[in-house]
């Protein structure tokens, strides 16, 4: 089977053409070396991830508590479970497209189409997916103060859950206390002409502090990890003390700026990496279309064989095997 | 194009009639793993959360065999079982699904060899230099402060 179209008549020679090297066509050699450089890309990326984790090893946030969230089940804490549930559709979409490589071998168009069409919606399920858990992470969930050295102080308190004490986050809405305040827009003519005011946080440090004072059981938990893996708890003096003197923004969500989870780095990169990879799903989705037209039109059977089905699978294995990575360096590790 | 398939995983240990039956086969061993790990991520037992051995003291030859061992030595035994089981499923995907078992073992080792050692090498010299720029924060002589 010879999937070049075009045919020189000289592919008994050496140099005709007609060889290959390896035993792989032109196309899919072609692929594999994509492959090869994309995957150094990616791993720039993860490494350059673990250089910052490291960096600030013992004040990066705990994936676990970041990424709870499961869609139509509101406030249940169930970390793990969708990112799981994402996991299993990409390698079952990367299972429907061997199938479909496997059936493009057996010239089946039917069964080709069928399997094509499987993977597509895949993809499509994990790019909403994906999309689902940026608008969450951006969104938030408790709020917390950024202090003027950068740092997040998250808040909580102590509640006992069948006999075993824990620590019960609260949310920056049920603590803040509205304050009267003055505040002084920013216009143009007092002050940089070229400089527009940025949307205002939902509270106040003073408003926080003022609900903090309130509640006597709340307390500050900043981001430094602990022995045994917990984020440090203050004590209730120490607690008031920082927000008083270093609180200076009250953040919600997530965004390249600021992480009420903790270190913006963390944020920065999840939204480079797992971006990234979404862009390369949303692309091989774009190509798996593409290809999907062309296995109904018959181009292939014309052609005689599915190689193309074949080389686009390659690149659809290749967005699955990443995304086995950044599910273990961002959401396990 | 690769006519025949090897229809054998784990070294023979798993035959299969059928390519179409590998596949549904490898797929089941990639979603136990995946399993596993969601599992462990969610539970975290005790056991693997501390690291079984502490760094060896002392001179020249103690830092060598902590480097040889920093996987053991540093690395908490939890988060050594994730980066396994993630590289064995990264076997099957590119074994099984991306067809590398059936291409010639030239090939295999250009894209495989090529690949793990510039990887080894960006994440030696990335995460070694990530740990001496915690050190520069947070050792007894730091002179940045970041606590406030």
């Amino acid at each position: 089977m010879d999937s070049t179209v075009a045919s020189t008549g000289t592919e008994e020679k050496t140099w005709g053409g007609g060889n290959k090297p390896l035993k792989a066509s032109y196309g899919k050699m072609m692929m594999w070396f994509f492959i090869v450089s994309d995957a150094l890309t990616f791993s720039g990326f993860l490494a350059a991830y673990g250089f910052s984790r490291f960096k600030f090893i013992n004040e990066w946030p705990i994936a676990d508590e970041v990424f709870t969230h499961v869609p139509f089940l509101h406030g249940q804490e169930l970390p793990m479970i969708y990112v799981a549930f994402m996991t299993f559709i990409l390698i079952m979409s990367s299972v429907t497209m061997v199938l479909a490589v496997d059936a493009g071998h057996h010239m089946n168009k039917a069964k080709v189409t069928i399997y094509m069409f499987l993977t597509i919606i895949g993809g499509a399920i994990f790019v909403g997916s994906q999309a689902w858990e940026w608008a969450t992470f951006i969104q938030g969930d408790y709020g917390a103060v950024q202090t003027k050295g950068g740092n997040i102080l998250q808040f909580g308190e102590y509640v006992t859950v069948d006999g075993e004490e824990k620590f019960k986050r609260v949310s920056i809405e049920d603590l803040a206390i509205a304050q009267a305040s003055d505040r002084v827009d920013h216009e143009r003519k007092n002050g940089l002409w070229f400089v527009d005011e940025g949307t205002l946080p939902p509270y106040t440090v003073n408003e926080i502090y003022a609900g903090l004072v309130a509640n006597e059981n709340v307390l500050v938990r900043n981001q430094f990890i602990d022995e045994d893996g917990h984020k440090t708890v203050l004590s209730r003096a120490e607690s008031l003390k920082q927000i008083k003197e270093n609180g200076k923004l009250v953040v919600k969500g997530a965004n390249l700026q600021v992480n009420e989870y903790g270190t913006t780095l963390f944020a920065d990169f999840f939204f480079f990496i797992t971006g990234f990879h979404g862009f390369h799903v949303l692309s091989g989705v774009i190509i798996n279309i593409i290809i999907f037209f062309n296995v109904i039109l018959g181009t292939y059977e014309r052609r005689g064989s599915y190689e193309m089905v074949e080389k686009v699978g390659l690149y659809w294995h290749f967005v699955d095997l990443v995304w086995v990575f950044v599910f273990t360096f961002f959401y396990l590790v | 194009m690769a006519h025949e398939h090897k229809l054998e995983i784990f070294r023979g240990r798993w035959k299969f009639k059928s390519n179409t039956q590998k596949i549904w086969g490898v797929l089941a061993f990639l979603t136990f793993i995946t399993v596993v790990e969601v599992v462990l991520g969610i539970y975290k037992p005790d056991m693997f959360m501390h690291t079984w051995m502490d760094p060896i003291e002392g001179g020249f030859f103690a830092t060598i065999g902590n480097i040889i061992l920093s996987p053991i030595v540093y690395m908490k035994p939890l988060n050594l079982i994730f980066i396994v089981l993630t590289i064995i499923k990264a076997y099957y995907i590119a074994w099984d699904f991306m067809h590398l078992r059936d291409e010639t073992g030239s090939m295999r080792k250009m894209i495989v060899w090529t690949g793990v050692f510039l990887i080894c090498y960006l994440m030696f010299i990335l995460l070694q230099e990530g740990g001496y720029v915690f050190n520069v924060y947070n050792g007894d002589d730091a002179l940045i402060k970041h606590n406030f």
